[in-house]
C-alpha cells in the first residue's frame, strides 16, 4: 500500500507594531484595563468612519519587499460580515479579492545535524485586516464580558501556499516567519499575547494525487501546539481515511491539554460572510516612491545576511544560518567580531552560537537580555587569542561576566587572578616539581602507558590552578619526559 | 421675521434688533404650537437650544459673530449631536445619546448657529414619505393629511412652516431635493465628498451626502459655506480646496443673467418617449420654470441619459446592500434598543432586531443581504455597479453639451399620507429623477418653481461634478426674478 503525504498549508495573523489602531487613533498597547483603549470608532458608535493607518500599510510594503512579492499598486478593503458581539461593526475589515501583497517566498531550514535541509516556501498573499475585540466568558457570573481594547488592532493576514510535508516543516516555517517579521521590525513577536497566532490547514493525499479534503486548525499560539496539533490531525485523519472514511472539510480547535483537536464547525455551517468593498474606504493606492522608500529604509535580510557571514567571516553555512536566525543574534554576533576582530570570526561564532546560547538557553533569556554584551564578549575571545586566556579559564571569566562580577575582562582576570602562565621557566619549575613528587606515574609512561602522560598533564595544570597554557605544558613535558 | 433670509436676521443680529435669544424663543414657540399637528421635530431642547442663543448673543456683542451666529437651525436626526439624543427615526436608538459631534454638527456649532432641534425623518433614512419614522409621519405644512416628503420630511416641514431658519437633510436618493419639492423649500445635494460624513448615521455610505435645506438658493449658499469642507476623519471626503459657495451671488448680471447657460433637458424626462409617468400638472409648472430660465438669458438643448431607466432597480441593489452591512451595528449588544428577554446570543440578535427595526428597514436589510449572498453578488451587486458606471458616464456625455440639467424633482406633488405606504415599488418610483444623482454622485438642487393643485412643485438642477457655487447662482438669478419660494403655508 501507498504511504500517505501530508499537505499543510498555513494562515499566519501578524499584530503589527504599530502604536495606533488601523482605522482609528486609539493605543494598541497589550494589557491594558478592559474597554480602556477603545474609542469611539472601536466600538462603532453610529456614523463613526474608518480612517486608514499609514504605518500599517508601510508595514505590509515592507513585508512584501521582504519576501520578494509583488506589492499591489492597487488593493481594496472589503467588509467581512458576520455577528459576534467582540466584533462591534457586525463586519471585519478585511482584503478579499485584491490583496496588498501576492506571491513572495519564504526560505526554511528544517531538522538539525545530518537530518539538516533547507526548502523554499511559496506565500499565496498577505492582506491587511482589523483584530476582533475578545470576548471573556470567565468570572462573570453566567455573563459574558466583552473587551474592545483589541479592536482594531492591524494584522498581517500571511497565507501560504501548502507548500510544507511535515509538521517539523510546520514548525521550521512558523519559526522563519516568527523571525522575519521581527527582523524587519513589523511585529513584536509575542505569542503569549497574541501578536502571533497560525493557523494551519492539513489534510492527506496519496503521492501523486490531488489535494485531499483539508481541515483547519485555529489559532495555534505556540510552536509546541502547531507541531503537537499537526501531529495529532494526521495521525487521526490517516486513521479516518484508512477506516474508510472521508474527510469532511472542518474547523477544528487544537486543545493543548488533552492534546486532541475538536471540531468547531463543517463546511455546512459556515459562515457566508458577504465579502463586498468597503464603501467608506478609497482603494489602497500606493505609489512608486513609497516602495522606494520603504525598501531603501529596509534593513539587510537574513538570506543577504547569511550570504554575506558566508564570504566575509568566512562562516559555515551551517554558523551563518544559526547566527542569521533573528536580527538581535545576528546584529549580537557582529558587534562581538567588532572588539575581538575579524580573524576571531569563528571562535566569536563558536561563543555566541555554543556558549552564549547555552548558557541564555538555560535562563530562558532573549539574546537582547543577554547580562553578557558583545563588547565583553568580543574582548574575552580577544583576550583568548592574544594567549592571556586559556578557553578554559575564559568559560570562567565568562560566568563572572554572567553574573556581574565584574564590567571589563580585564578587570575580572586581575582581580581574580586568572592570567595565562606562558613564562616558560614558569611553567618547567612546575613541571619538575611533578616529576618529581610522581615517579610512578613517570615510570609509566616511560613503560609505554600514554594515559600516564594525561595525568601528569592533569597534575602540572593543577599545580598551575588551571592557569598555565595547555600547550605549553604538553610540550615541555614532552620534552622533559624524553 | 417669517419672511427673513438668513442674511437678514444676521443683520438683525447683528443691529441687535433682536438677539438670538429671543429669535430662538419665537421659534421654540412656533414650534410648540405647531409641531404636535406637524411632528416635524423629535427632539425639541429648549435648555440646550437656549444655553447655545445666549453663548450666540455673547458673541455678538463681543463683535465676533459670523454669518450663522445667533440663527436658529432645525438639524436632522441622523446627525450625532454631543448630548442630544440622536434616533435617526428608529426604535433602536429611540435611548441613543450621542457622545459626540458629527463633523457638520461641530461646524455649524462652531459658526455659532444655534441648533433648535432634532427632526424627523424615514428610520434610517429609508423611505421617501417620512411615514417609517417610528416617531410617526410628519405632516405637509400645505397639508396635513398629505406628506412632507422624505427621508428629510421633518426639516423639509420645519423649514416650510417657519419652525427653523433652515435646517440640515440627508441625501442618499433624493432625501433632501424631493421633501423640498413637495414643501415648497430649496434644497441642495452636494457632490459626493464635500460634505462630511463623520458623525452622519450612515445608510449607503457611497450614496448618503448631507446638504443645506432652505428657504431660498442663497440661505443654502450660506450654510453650505460652513458644511463642507475637507474632513480627514471621512476617508472618503475630498481633498477639494476650501470654496466661498456665496461668491457668485451678489454679482450685478443686468437683464440677462444667465446668458450663455445651456440648459439640458433629457429626452428621457420631457420627449415622447418620456418613461416616469410624470404627473401633467407637475410637467406643465416645470415647463412653464424652463421657460423662465431662458427668458433669463439660458439656452436649451436636447440631452439624452439613456440608462436613466436603470436607476431605481441599481440603487435598489447597491443601497440595500450597504445599508445590510451599516446597519449590523444595531445589535443591541453596546448601545440603544436592546430586547428584554432573550435565552441566547442569537435569541439576542433576533429579538433586537426584530423588534428594534420598522419594516422597511428589515425590508432592505434582506435585500441587501441578499443580494450579498455567495452566488447572487455577481449577478446583482456587481452587475449594479456597472450600471451605476454607465449612468456617471451619461452624465459625463450630456455635460458635453450642456452646463446643467433641469427637470422636475418629485414626479408628483405631495401625496396623500397611506397613500403609497402599502407599495414600496410605487414608493420607490418617487425618486426617479433624483436617483440617478447619487448614483453619479453630482450635486442637484431642487427650487420651488409653481403649484399644481394647490401643492408645490420643484425644479430640479443638475450640475457637473463641483459645480454647487453655479447652480446656487442659477437658482438665485430665477428666485430673483420670481416669488414661489417666498410663498408660506398659512398655519
Amino acid at each position: 500500500m501507498n504511504s500517505w503525504e501530508i499537505i499543510i498549508g498555513i494562515e499566519t495573523h501578524v499584530q503589527l507594531a504599530t502604536v495606533s489602531k488601523i482605522f482609528s487613533g486609539a493605543p494598541t498597547m497589550f494589557g491594558a484595563e478592559p474597554n480602556t483603549q477603545a474609542c469611539a470608532v472601536d466600538l462603532a458608535l453610529p456614523g463613526v468612519l474608518p480612517v486608514l493607518n499609514k504605518k500599517a500599510v508601510e508595514c505590509a510594503i515592507r513585508f512584501g519587499l521582504a519576501i520578494g512579492a509583488d506589492v499591489a499598486r492597487r488593493s481594496v478593503f472589503a467588509r467581512k460580515n458576520y455577528f459576534y458581539p467582540d466584533l462591534p461593526k457586525g463586519y471585519q475589515i478585511s482584503q478579499f479579492e485584491l490583496p496588498v501583497v501576492s506571491g513572495g517566498q519564504l526560505a526554511i531550514a528544517v531538522g538539525q545535524g545530518d537530518q539538516a535541509y533547507e526548502k523554499t516556501v511559496r506565500l499565496t498573499r498577505a492582506h491587511l485586516e482589523e483584530d476582533a475585540g475578545k470576548s471573556l466568558h470567565e468570572d462573570f457570573h453566567g455573563k459574558s464580558g466583552i473587551d474592545l481594547n483589541r479592536a482594531g488592532t492591524p494584522l498581517l493576514e500571511i497565507v501560504s501556499e501548502p507548500d510544507m510535508r511535515s509538521s517539523d516543516e510546520a514548525v521550521a516555517y512558523a519559526k522563519a516567519l516568527h523571525a522575519l517579521v521581527r527582523w524587519i521590525g513589523i511585529c513584536d513577536g509575542n505569542m503569549q499575547e497574541g501578536s502571533f497566532r497560525c493557523d494551519a490547514n492539513v489534510s492527506m493525499r496519496r503521492p501523486g494525487q490531488p489535494l485531499g479534503t483539508r481541515r483547519e486548525i485555529k489559532n495555534l499560539n505556540s510552536f509546541r501546539f502547531l507541531k503537537e496539533a499537526i501531529d495529532y490531525e494526521v495521525r487521526w485523519q490517516i486513521n479516518e481515511l484508512e477506516e474508510g472514511r472521508p474527510i469532511v472539510q472542518a474547523t477544528v480547535l487544537f486543545d493543548p491539554g488533552s492534546g486532541v483537536t475538536r471540531t468547531m464547525r463543517t463546511k455546512e455551517d459556515a459562515h457566508d460572510y458577504r465579502y463586498f468593498p468597503d464603501p467608506d474606504l478609497l482603494p489602497l493606492v500606493i505609489g512608486e516612491d513609497w516602495i522606494a522608500q520603504v525598501q531603501a529604509a529596509l534593513p539587510e535580510l537574513p538570506g543577504a545576511k547569511k550570504a554575506r557571514f558566508m564570504s566575509e567571516y568566512g562562516l559555515s553555512a551551517y554558523d551563518a544560518a544559526t547566527l542569521t536566525a533573528g536580527l538581535e543574534m545576528a546584529d549580537f554576533y557582529e558587534a562581538v567580531v567588532a572588539v575581538a576582530g575579524k580573524a576571531q570570526a569563528k571562535p566569536c561564532a563558536n561563543w555566541v552560537m555554543v556558549d552564549l546560547a547555552a548558557r541564555l538557553n538555560k535562563e530562558d533569556r532573549e539574546i537582547g537580555a543577554s547580562p553578557v554584551n558583545p563588547a565583553q564578549l568580543g574582548s574575552l575571545v580577544a583576550r583568548i587569542a592574544d594567549q592571556t586566556l586559556s578557553n578554559n579559564i575564559a568559560k570562567k571569566v565568562f560566568e563572572a561576566l554572567w553574573n556581574g562580577e565584574g564590567t571589563s575582562v580585564d578587570d575580572i582576570i586581575e582581580v581574580q587572578g586568572l592570567k595565562q602562565i606562558t613564562d616558560s621557566g614558569a611553567i618547567e619549575a612546575l613541571i619538575d616539581a611533578v616529576l618529581a613528587a610522581n615517579v610512578a606515574m613517570v615510570s609509566e609512561f616511560k613503560a609505554g602507558k600514554e594515559k600516564a602522560f594525561n595525568a601528569l598533564v592533569g597534575q602540572v595544570m593543577k599545580a598551575a590552578k588551571g592557569k598555565a597554557n595547555p600547550q605549553q605544558v604538553n610540550e615541555l613535558l614532552r620534552q622533559k619526559l624524553q | 421675521m417669517i419672511k427673513s433670509s438668513l442674511k437678514q436676521l444676521a443683520a438683525a443680529l447683528a443691529a441687535k434688533s433682536v438677539s438670538s435669544v429671543e429669535l430662538t424663543q419665537w421659534y421654540l414657540e412656533r414650534i410648540s404650537r405647531l409641531n404636535p399637528e406637524l411632528n416635524a421635530f423629535i427632539t425639541v431642547d429648549p435648555y440646550r437650544s437656549l444655553a447655545q442663543a445666549r453663548a450666540a448673543d455673547e458673541r455678538i456683542a463681543r463683535g465676533e459673530a459670523g454669518p450663522l451666529t445667533g440663527i436658529p437651525l432645525a438639524q436632522k436626526d441622523i446627525f450625532c449631536t454631543k448630548g442630544w439624543r440622536t434616533t435617526c427615526g428608529s426604535k433602536m436608538l429611540s435611548n441613543f445619546v450621542s457622545p459626540y459631534d458629527a463633523t457638520v454638527i461641530e461646524r455649524l456649532d462652531a459658526a455659532g448657529a444655534v441648533n433648535i432641534g432634532k427632526t424627523n425623518m424615514d428610520e434610517f433614512a429609508m423611505g421617501s414619505s417620512n411615514e417609517t419614522s417610528h416617531f410617526g409621519p410628519v405632516k405637509n405644512p400645505w397639508d396635513a393629511s398629505r406628506v412632507p416628503g422624505g427621508s428629510s420630511g421633518g426639516s423639509a416641514a420645519a423649514v416650510a412652516a417657519r419652525l427653523a431658519a433652515a435646517a440640515t437633510g440627508t441625501d442618499t436618493g433624493g432625501s433632501i431635493r424631493q421633501p423640498a419639492a413637495l414643501c415648497g423649500i430649496t434644497g441642495l445635494k452636494p457632490t459626493y465628498g464635500v460634505v462630511s460624513r463623520y458623525g452622519m448615521i450612515a445608510f449607503a455610505s457611497s450614496l448618503d451626502q448631507g446638504g443645506p435645506m432652505a428657504h431660498s438658493a442663497e440661505d443654502c449658499a450660506l450654510l453650505l459655506n460652513h458644511m463642507a469642507g475637507f474632513d480627514a476623519r471621512d476617508s472618503t471626503s475630498l481633498e477639494h480646496p476650501a470654496e466661498e459657495y456665496t461668491r457668485e451671488l451678489a454679482v450685478e448680471s443686468g437683464d440677462a443673467p444667465l446668458a450663455g447657460v445651456r440648459i439640458g433637458l433629457p429626452r428621457e424626462f420631457f420627449g415622447d418617449d418620456e418613461q416616469s409617468g410624470c404627473d401633467p400638472g407637475v410637467m406643465q409648472v416645470v415647463q412653464a420654470a424652463i421657460a423662465e430660465y431662458r427668458a433669463l438669458g439660458a439656452d436649451v438643448v436636447e440631452v439624452s441619459l439613456p440608462n436613466s431607466k436603470l436607476s431605481v432597480p441599481a440603487y435598489y441593489v447597491i443601497a440595500p446592500a450597504e445599508a445590510s452591512s451599516n446597519l449590523s451595528r444595531f445589535d443591541g449588544v453596546r448601545y440603544g434598543y436592546r430586547a428584554s428577554d432573550y435565552a441566547d446570543l442569537n435569541d439576542l440578535y433576533c429579538k433586537t432586531r426584530a423588534e428594534g427595526f420598522g419594516a422597511e428597514v428589515k425590508r432592505r436589510i434582506l435585500i441587501g443581504t441578499y443580494v450579498l449572498s455567495h452566488g447572487y453578488y455577481d449577478a446583482y451587486y456587481l452587475q449594479a455597479q456597472r450600471i451605476r458606471r454607465l449612468i456617471a458616464r451619461d452624465f459625463a456625455e450630456a455635460f458635453r453639451q450642456c452646463d446643467v440639467i433641469l427637470g422636475p424633482t418629485s414626479p408628483c406633488t405631495a401625496f396623500r399620507l397611506g397613500e403609497k405606504a402599502a407599495d414600496p415599488v410605487q414608493m420607490y418610483l418617487s425618486d426617479i429623477y433624483t436617483i440617478a444623482v447619487n448614483l453619479a454622485g453630482l450635486p442637484a438642487l431642487s427650487h420651488p418653481c409653481g403649484f399644481a393643485g394647490g401643492l408645490p412643485v420643484g425644479l430640479q438642477l443638475i450640475g457637473d461634478y463641483f459645480s454647487e457655487a453655479r447652480l446656487l447662482n442659477w437658482a438665485h438669478r430665477y428666485q430673483l426674478n420670481t416669488d414661489w419660494h417666498t410663498r408660506a403655508p398659512e398655519l
